[in-house]
């Protein structure tokens, strides 16, 4: 093309109008923030510039006559197994520019999915199903260290609990908002998914970004996060919130820091992150502070110390080779509660190469972590949560069974408000007005709606587990945790099977 | 009992006004005129042909005396007026009584002494018949004057026009549209006249009308000795309040009927409203004459309220003018031709296009302003010369010929035109419908979100 | 009375609600004959304005003591005493434009109609439409509520 290099020529995706239906309202070329489409006045026609589109259909969503299709580019390279698409446009737009290939949301790539090979039981004439219309049915969670033994009190033929709890969140759907921090995502969608948590009883988690003053009345139902770059975090803060989260790593891109450009520093932003207008906000790759079990210790019980000992402290690592044992030392550090971030988990921007091969899958780690923990007798001191890659309330329930107090959703908390995925979130010209502080842009998400609609993935997916745990012959959602004889795998190899803990389907 | 005298504008303003209120008091309307309330200002389309006479008489609906309940005496004038006993007395014989009157007989037209005036052909341009006169005559005449260069005048030069009559305009001033319109504005009318072939005379004084010999007239002559020689002539300079009527009456006259905010005379009972009446200036709080339609009505409904017992006041009148001319529209309202000192000016100009816009500020509050040619939206700077609207921080923008709420800085925006706009008296209120959140500002538009 | 209010922080600009007025005014009442059938087109009575990033969109706010009804010399403008909506009846405005002069809204626009004839027009909260005027409907973002 003129003017254009070579990368721009092999576009990715073609826009096609239908002429007969274009009406030139031009409500494409308003709605699309990488001006994508344009107006000729001289022909009266709208134009699409291809090479642009990152294929969000955000037009098609908004025109009003269906005269768009967004389609991929027929157009091809000879086919090659080994040198695939995405190698040889990688090849070339590194060529022209010699930098890091950044991308957004969470690994694409076609590793093996465990979640779909794993499939659930259900009762059949010796044990009764329920029906989950008709008998009552327990999703309530509660999160956070549960004690070896409990010991009660008799007074007067009146029992009362003598051992003393610490503190626990409470939820009554075993799913939360991952942490996506004000900053990588606006305002609005934070208050979303604040007006949402509260909504359901659940919590959403705030990210390393700090907390927006105006949203520290939805304080019952937000985790705060303290992450190595210790943006926003102050007393005022860390006593806001529900919890506490120490981020140690993010599953899409383990062992790298975020980085905020100043230029994204705003003063909003600059007052919640507490640093200078304009300042890069960059996380270190580990927390400084922290480089063993005793150091992170001294972390968690510095938060606790800070808190009152009133709220349970989480620490979120990403999913890697020997999570199993760093969670025992998580655990036995005085964490409450331990995040474990898989693989296929989003990010606002992380380096290709980072996101898409390193770390393990989620589903991996849960059951290692969680048979790590069983067999140190350990697993009632904390809970655990995972997150990476959860798109759907089946996916809930097999974490679920296979170890999980609760998920975290995070592509799928965006996704409800209006995300497609279209891995462009480090541009922060999102199109659907997420991942984006333009507040032109971020005027797209009304909270109202977003929360909405938060609230009614939420409510469904619920349904849909009560009517799984009524098959199961379940009554509550505490039954399956880590029950894994109610899952059987297709597809796994005898090792993979041996550390998901399943049988195989047929036996 | 209330009468009204009077059938146009202010006493639909009234009687509107009382039935929203009252629906059982007797309301009788007395009018000199052979029709129900027709659009006066719509007679120069009528003359034009653009309107028939059933779209005048549709200013208000068929029924619209009979579903509000009220009497209609037409082809009736009121002589006298007697405060005393409460009693009218009509030309037809009849008396009328009334325990609150509402006198709303508007303007005559003024014939200025010139030698010549009684002639036959010699008309005015007020009332529908006077229309209906000179849309019968134009179909029989070659030529014809108007002596008046106002807006009633340049209206019947162009019904006159539009039949294919020859026109020429007598200006006493230098320009057409002195009064309501400035000087650049009045010239770029004046040359689209010009231009589809009207005359117009500016600073001329019209000495005599001529006589045919046979008492009719035949042209005019200006001072300085020019004849125009015309098939009739039509006397278009303005017009005066109708008080004659009131003489002796009691109620005080100055030019027009003195009223109080209320619209009430110092006759208590008696109102009047329209353009008989004098009432406060919306700048100076002075009463003066103000003949324009929009508040002939909202005068009409003041006396109204009042008159059934309901405290409003009137706001002021505020002289506005719109007018299309040979396609080119006009607005002004407000302090167009600022005397004193201390007025600040803002122009552009495109009098080739017939495009023009001024606006007069005193203070950084708008007081009045003229638009030529694009009219769009005319009104927002009507709103903001009736709320005193401070416009020092969006001045640079006023003369933008898509200038909008969009030019008004957000502060502004939300604290005093949403709230306006949201806080009808039957509406929910700004905070139940529009709840506020915590506003982001300042965000820069960069690239490049990374972490989580 | 219901009246549509803007949300001026969720309005995105998309100028869809401009699309629906024109279309339900149509004849047609379908988007693609309204725009390229329908000549002249039927103008939008809503009004978007935008200056990055503010933007919103508003239309006539249907007043209790309308300013345009009391300037107006034909009587074209009425004021419902049931519904309280504000409406023109193109077929007795002159288009003398004293309504545009009045509105302090600016809500008013010129329309040319079929028989080229000049009209003022404006919204009347799609009379007779159902629930929601066309506009409220047509906005993603809720950014006009009809309440």
């Amino acid at each position: 093309m003129l003017f254009r290099p070579v990368s721009q020529s092999f576009y990715e995706f073609d826009v096609r109008r239908n002429e007969d239906r274009c009406i030139q309202c031009r409500v494409c070329e308003r709605q699309c923030s990488y001006l994508v489409h344009s107006y000729d006045p001289k022909e009266n026609k709208m134009m699409a510039d291809n090479p642009k589109c990152v294929g969000c259909r955000r037009c098609e969503a908004m025109c009003p006559t269906d005269a768009l299709k967004i389609t991929l580019n027929e157009s091809t390279f000879r086919p090659n197994y080994s040198w695939t698409n995405f190698h040889r446009m990688a090849i070339i737009k590194q060529a022209e520019t010699g930098g890091i290939l950044l991308t957004g949301m969470g690994n694409d790539k076609p590793y093996k999915i465990f979640w779909d090979h794993l499939l659930i039981d259900a009762c059949q004439v010796t044990n009764p199903s329920i029906d989950p219309l008709r008998e009552p049915m327990e999703l309530r969670t509660y999160l956070g260290s549960k004690p070896d033994k409990l010991e009660f009190e008799n007074k007067d033929g009146k029992l009362s609990l003598k051992t003393q709890l610490t503190p626990q969140l409470r939820l009554e759907y075993p799913v939360m908002f991952g942490a996506m921090s004000y900053g990588a995502i606006n305002l609005n969608v934070h208050r979303a998914m604040a007006m949402a948590a509260k909504e359901l009883g659940i919590l959403y988690n705030t990210g390393e970004g700090g907390l927006h003053k105006s949203l520290y009345e939805y304080g019952p139902w937000t985790i705060v996060q303290c992450a190595s770059g210790r943006f926003g975090v102050h007393a005022e803060y860390l006593n806001a919130g529900a919890a506490i989260e120490i981020k140690i790593g993010q599953g899409a891109k383990p062992g790298i820091g975020g980085h905020l450009p100043g230029e994204k520093v705003t003063p909003p932003i600059s007052e919640t992150r507490m640093i200078p207008v304009g300042s890069d906000a960059l996380s270190p790759a580990p927390h400084h502070d922290i480089y063993s079990i005793e150091d992170l210790r001294q972390l968690i019980y510095a938060l606790k110390e800070a808190s009152d000992y009133k709220k349970p402290v989480s620490v979120k690592i990403a999913a890697v080779h020997n999570s199993a044992a760093i969670a025992s030392g998580i655990a036995r550090a005085g964490a409450d509660i331990i995040v474990l971030d898989g693989f296929r988990g989003g990010t606002g921007a992380a380096p290709t190469i980072i996101r898409d091969h390193v770390g393990i899958p989620a589903e991996l780690a849960l059951a290692a972590v969680d048979q790590r923990l069983r067999d140190e007798g350990i697993r009632n001191s904390v809970s655990i949560v995972v997150s990476g890659g959860i798109r759907g309330s089946a996916d809930v329930l097999k974490a679920i069974a296979l170890g999980a107090d609760a998920v975290y959703i995070g592509t799928a908390t965006l996704q409800a408000v209006g995300c497609t995925v279209c891995q462009r979130c480090y541009t922060g010209k999102c199109p659907w007005g997420i991942a984006t502080n333009d507040p032109y842009l971020a005027k797209r998400i009304n909270p109202e709606i977003a929360a909405e609609r938060l609230v009614n993935l939420v409510h469904g997916w619920g349904h849909e587990i009560k009517e799984i745990l009524g098959a199961l012959g379940i009554n509550a959602i505490e039954s399956l945790r880590g029950n894994r004889l109610r899952l059987r795998a297709v597809g796994l190899t005898e090792k993979e099977m041996e550390i998901l803990g399943v049988l195989p389907a047929g036996v | 009992m209330i009468t009204i005298i009077g059938n146009s504008v202010a006493a639909i303003g009234a009687i509107e006004a009382i039935r929203k209120v009252n629906r059982d008091v007797d309301i009788t309307v007395i009018s000199k005129e052979p029709y129900v309330a027709y659009g006066r200002p719509v007679i120069s389309d009528f003359l034009k042909g653009k309107a028939g006479i059933e779209k005048l008489t549709s200013y208000r609906r068929a029924g619209f005396y009979e579903k509000n309940n009220v009497k209609l005496v037409l082809n009736e004038e009121i002589k006298k007026v007697d405060t005393q006993k409460r009693l009218l007395y009509g030309s037809s014989g009849s008396e009328y009584s009334y325990d609150k009157l509402l006198i709303a007989t508007g303007g005559v037209p003024f014939v200025p002494p010139i030698k010549g005036v009684d002639l036959k052909n010699v008309y005015t341009f007020t009332t529908l018949d006077d229309a209906k006169n000179l849309l019968e005559l134009s179909k029989n005449i070659k030529k014809a004057v108007v002596i008046g260069g106002g807006l009633i005048g340049l209206k019947a030069a162009e019904g006159l026009h539009a039949q294919g009559v020859k026109v020429s305009v007598i200006e006493l001033m230098d320009r057409i549209l002195s009064l309501a319109f400035d000087k650049v504005s009045g010239n770029i009318v004046e040359n689209r006249m010009q231009d589809v072939g009207i005359d117009i005379f500016t600073e001329s004084n019209t000495e005599e009308i001529l006589n045919d010999g046979n008492g009719n007239a035949c042209g005019v002559r200006l001072k300085g000795g020019r004849v125009i020689e015309s098939d009739i002539v039509v006397v278009a300079i303005g017009v005066v309040p109708n008080v004659a009527f009131l003489k002796d009456s009691g109620i005080a006259i100055n030019r027009g009927i003195l009223v109080d905010d209320r619209m009430e005379t110092n006759v208590k009972g008696v109102f009047a409203a329209g353009d008989v009446a004098m009432a406060k200036d919306f700048f100076t709080a002075n009463q003066r004459l103000l003949p324009i339609w929009p508040d002939a009505y909202k005068q009409g409904r003041v006396a109204g309220y009042n008159m059934v017992g309901v405290e409003r006041v009137y706001e002021g009148g505020l002289s506005m003018n719109s007018i299309e001319l040979f396609g080119v529209s006009t607005i002004s309202a407000g302090n167009i031709n600022p005397t004193e000192e201390g007025y600040e000016i803002l122009t552009k100009a495109d009098e080739k296009r017939w495009k023009y816009r001024k606006i007069v500020l005193k203070g950084n509050v708008v007081v009045g302003f003229v638009f030529v040619g694009e009219i769009d939206r005319a009104g927002i700077y009507t709103g903001l010369i009736k709320d005193k609207t401070d416009v020092s921080s969006f001045k640079d923008r006023l003369l933008k010929s898509d200038f909008g709420f969009i030019d008004i800085p957000y502060e502004i925006r939300q604290n005093h035109f949403w709230k306006r706009f949201l806080d009808t008296k039957d509406a929910p209120c700004i905070n139940e419908v529009c709840p506020v959140y915590g506003k982001e500002e300042n965000l820069s538009d960069s690239e490049v979100v990374d972490e989580d | 009375m219901k009246r549509v209010y803007p949300r001026e922080d969720f309005c995105m600009g998309c100028r869809l609600c401009e699309v629906a007025c024109v279309t339900v005014h149509s004849e047609s009442k379908d988007p693609v004959k309204a725009y390229k059938k329908e000549f002249p087109r039927e103008p939008s009575r809503i009004w978007h304005e935008e200056e990055k990033p503010d933007c919103f969109s508003f239309m006539c706010r249907h007043c209790e003591e309308p300013d345009c009804l009391e300037a107006c010399i034909s009587g074209a403008i009425t004021k419902d005493p049931e519904t309280g909506i504000v409406s023109i009846d193109e077929n007795i405005c002159v288009g003398c434009w004293s309504c545009i002069m009045a509105c302090p809204y600016g809500a008013l626009k010129k329309k040319v109609r079929k028989d080229n004839k000049l009209v003022s027009s404006k919204c009347d909260l799609c009379v007779g439409r159902g629930i929601n005027p066309a506009c409220v409907e047509a906005c993603p973002n809720k950014a006009l509520v009809f309440k």
